[in-house]
């Protein structure tokens, strides 16, 4: 396979997108200034968080909103002064008397336009919440953008930033879709971020953004478009990555060799099956189970509901095709290979998986995506079933088949899926590629 | 949107206390920040008055650890922040804010400027080594430590040539050096600057494998009583070494505020099966996850000592790999081949291995690890 077989541990690796937050590695010589003191890595900087939810409305998605912000009572404090006695402690008695100020403070610094008109905010009673730096108020707000709305000299922004940002923001150019501008502590902490957790529909996936100084007016489209072109996307992955997918390749043909075979037990030999038809049935029985077992167990995994040790699932794999390889040298279960396929189909699932997470699934369009991946896959392997089944029937009776593809096919294919396992289980460097 | 809190609630009793601040109002340095704010108010385009409050609130940062007043720090200097040739003094207040966010290059072009205004700036040359010895480049470190050793002799420019002797496979030269500089004039340092002094010590000892000489050097530190939360990680590393978790638990007892000394109270936790080590360990992947949600990408050797004490080998390697190549200070080089080790890939651990060959760098713990990873060749 061309994608790395010989340490699966490569391809979870490209999973991994994340990090971490700012480290003062050079505390060291900082003595010397005089100022002796050491940065550490400890706390957070500062980030909000924002989330935003369309509600059902008569002008379509879009026009009415619900809204909720977490703003933490450090950033608050240095911004407002909520420590009314000065005792380095903030109690909801200090913060509850404040809230009108804060809602104002805070919503004069978020606009939000809607097909270029403008939403008049509206602040909702106060919460409090834990991060994991601390505690934040959480402030509810409704967005209303209908074109009857009040307009919004009152949801102007107090600070106004730069002129450049704040026209591409008002929709004279781009007038479509959702814009945001977020102006909060803008110029008090160059560091702080907004994190947005956009939701077209409700519990319907999220579109996540950040803002900052450099990214303060952003931009968002519903997700119905880039639903279907994630659609397309993910398909060509999904037969590309069956076709490279070397293992799972090996391990259908294992089972389709004998499909147009049929075993005789008395003189323990194979004979030519009897009918077209009865060859295509064998084969759709397998490719169907093999088919609903992986994608069952692929969209778990790609879910994140499901998961397994990377290492036993590719050992599993290998596994499989040598089991299935050998069962066609020393039949014993020839009646039933479909029920081989389906219980080594959810195996197989899981390496579909990994796959999928290496490329990443679009968080906004996460099940069209999958189901795109899901639907390539099938349609890869049924290219292969095309282009096998006719040559495969075509040649059945001859001792070529008999012997040169099924027996030999099948030791190649048994030895070569060896060393997959004795690499994949034990490390051990025995597969050519 | 849920790191690790519950669902929204509404406090029932006024006085209920849901957030304690870092310092008191009338503390002296909030009385300090206060003064330096109405200075800067008054006139926010004076240099000299935008410089103060910025350098104050990083050295904030410094002495507590929270990163909000790099934040603070670079918008008051907004209105330079962005231009190329800014005035010196800026330059120096940005830089340590830049090399803070991992911008070292930038950092690095900040001071050049600044040593070219002001030759003289001890300060300046200081960071320039400090960032140097970061990056792992030794020759540049060992130019900037003679330079401030010119300007400013003793036990600390000292402890900066020693630093870059230990980086060049010249440790016990290094040690023996600092030792002599630290017994004839080490009584004569603040604490603070005693302390990283000792910690230097504590350090260089370890690296030789002398963990019972590391061991009280850093117990030396730890009575002079100025918190140091690095101080702290190194003596809590240096007892995980050693085997002795135990000893990390009642150390660092409440002090995971620090996301350093989480990690190490986590580590311990999990090597003692103590049963807050699942509490500690999801509290700190929650920060590390917040911190990536929003790009930060600075903490990624802690990210990947977790990710190994928790199995998830890919992730830990994938992440000490990239921190390598920001980073390389024998502790990035460490992760490296740990996290190599684990995932049973020899081959990332090249990197390191030219690194240290292209240094000559002797470290007796790299050289064990590199030696386990030639034999899963």
């Amino acid at each position: 396979m061309s994608r790395c077989l010989k340490t699966w541990w490569c391809q979870a690796a490209a999973r991994w997108t994340a990090a971490v937050a700012p480290a003062a590695r050079a505390w060291a010589l900082l003595a010397l200034a005089g100022a002796a003191a050491l940065p550490v890595q400890a706390h957070k900087p500062s980030d909000s968080y924002l989330r935003l939810q369309a509600v059902p409305a008569e002008g379509g998605a879009g026009t009415r909103w619900q809204g909720q912000w977490d703003i933490a009572l450090r950033d608050l404090d240095h911004a407002l002064g909520l420590d009314a006695d000065g005792n380095a402690e903030i109690t909801w008695g200090e913060l509850r008397q404040r809230h009108g100020e804060i809602a104002a403070y805070a919503l004069a610094r978020l606009e939000m336009r809607w097909q270029g008109q403008p939403c008049r905010l509206r602040a909702g009673p106060q919460w409090v919440d834990e991060h994991s730096d601390g505690a934040y108020t959480v402030l509810p707000f409704e967005a209303d953008c209908s074109a009857t709305a009040p307009t919004a000299a009152a949801s102007a922004p107090a600070a106004a930033p730069q002129e450049a940002a704040a026209s591409a923001a008002g929709g004279h150019a781009a007038a479509t879709g959702l814009a945001l501008r977020y102006s909060l502590f803008a110029d008090l902490d160059a560091q702080h971020r907004g994190l947005l957790s956009l939701h077209w529909q409700a519990d319907g996936p999220a579109v996540s953004a950040v803002f900052g100084p450099t990214q303060a007016v952003q931009h968002f489209e519903p997700g119905q478009a880039s639903g279907w072109r994630a659609f397309g996307q993910y398909l060509v992955e999904g037969v590309w990555h069956i076709w490279i997918g070397f293992d799972h390749i090996l391990f259908l043909l294992s089972l389709l060799l004998p499909a147009v075979l049929v075993w005789r037990v008395e003189g323990r030999h194979w004979v030519p099956v009897q009918g077209f038809r009865r060859a295509t049935v064998e084969v759709l029985k397998i490719v169907t189970a093999f088919t609903l077992a992986h994608s069952l167990t692929l969209s778990l995994a790609a879910l994140g509901w499901l998961s397994l040790p990377a290492r036993w699932v590719e050992s599993a794999i290998a596994a499989s095709v040598v089991l299935a390889a050998l069962n066609n040298l020393w039949p014993w279960m020839q009646q039933q290979r479909w029920s081989v396929a389906l219980a080594f189909g959810l195996v197989h699932g899981f390496g579909f998986a990994s796959v999928l997470a290496e490329l990443g699934l679009p968080q906004q369009a996460l099940a069209t995506a999958l189901l795109g991946f899901n639907v390539g896959v099938e349609l890869g392997q049924l290219a292969i079933v095309a282009v096998f089944l006719p040559l495969a029937y075509a040649l059945r009776a001859t001792a070529f088949y008999r012997w040169g593809v099924m027996v030999g096919g099948s030791v190649l294919i048994a030895l070569l899926a060896a060393a997959w396992f004795a690499d994949r289980a034990f490390g051990l460097s025995l597969a050519p590629f | 949107m849920q790191p690790v809190q519950a669902a929204p609630r509404l406090p029932s009793q006024d006085s209920e206390v849901l957030e304690r601040l870092p310092a008191r109002a009338d503390a002296p340095r909030a009385r300090e920040r206060a003064r330096l704010q109405q200075a800067w108010r008054a006139a926010p385009q004076d240099v000299a008055a935008a410089v103060a409050l910025a350098q104050h609130d990083f050295d904030t940062t410094a002495a507590d650890g929270d990163p909000r007043h790099i934040g603070h720090a670079q918008a008051t200097l907004a209105p330079w922040w962005s231009l190329a040739d800014p005035p010196w003094a800026v330059r120096l207040v940005r830089a340590q804010l830049r090399q803070f966010n991992h911008d070292f290059a930038g950092a690095v072009q900040d001071l050049q400027a600044v040593v070219r205004a002001q030759p003289q700036s001890a300060v300046a040359w200081a960071w320039l080594a400090a960032i140097a010895l970061v990056q792992g480049r030794a020759q540049d470190a060992g130019t900037a430590c003679q330079r401030l050793a010119s300007l400013q002799p003793g036990p600390l420019a000292v402890a900066c040539q020693s630093q870059v002797q230990a980086l060049i496979g010249q440790t016990a030269a290094g040690l023996a050096a600092l030792q002599q500089a630290w017994q004839t004039a080490g009584s004569a340092l603040a604490p603070e600057q005693a302390v990283w002094v000792l910690t230097r010590l504590g350090e260089l000892h370890a690296a030789l494998g002398d963990t019972a000489a590391a061991e009280q050097r850093f117990q030396q530190a730890l009575a002079l009583g100025h918190e140091d939360v690095y101080l702290r990680a190194a003596h809590a590393d240096l007892l995980l070494d050693t085997a002795r978790p135990a000893q990390v638990l009642q150390a660092l007892e409440g002090r995971g505020r620090a996301d350093l000394l989480l990690l190490r109270l986590a580590l311990a936790a999990q090597a003692q099966r103590d049963p807050r080590a699942e509490g500690w360990t999801r509290e700190l992947a929650a920060r590390f996850e917040a911190a990536a949600r929003r790009g930060d990408s600075t903490h990624d050797k802690e990210a990947s000592r977790l990710a190994l004490a928790q199995g998830r080998t890919a992730e830990a390697l994938a992440l000490a790999a990239r921190n390598f190549e920001v980073q390389k200070e024998v502790a990035d080089a460490r992760a490296l081949l740990e996290a190599a080790l684990a995932a049973r890939q020899p081959a990332a651990a090249q990197p390191v291995r030219d690194w240290m060959k292209g240094l000559g760098l002797q470290y007796a713990r790299l050289q064990a690890l590199l030696a386990q990873l030639e034999a899963l060749r």
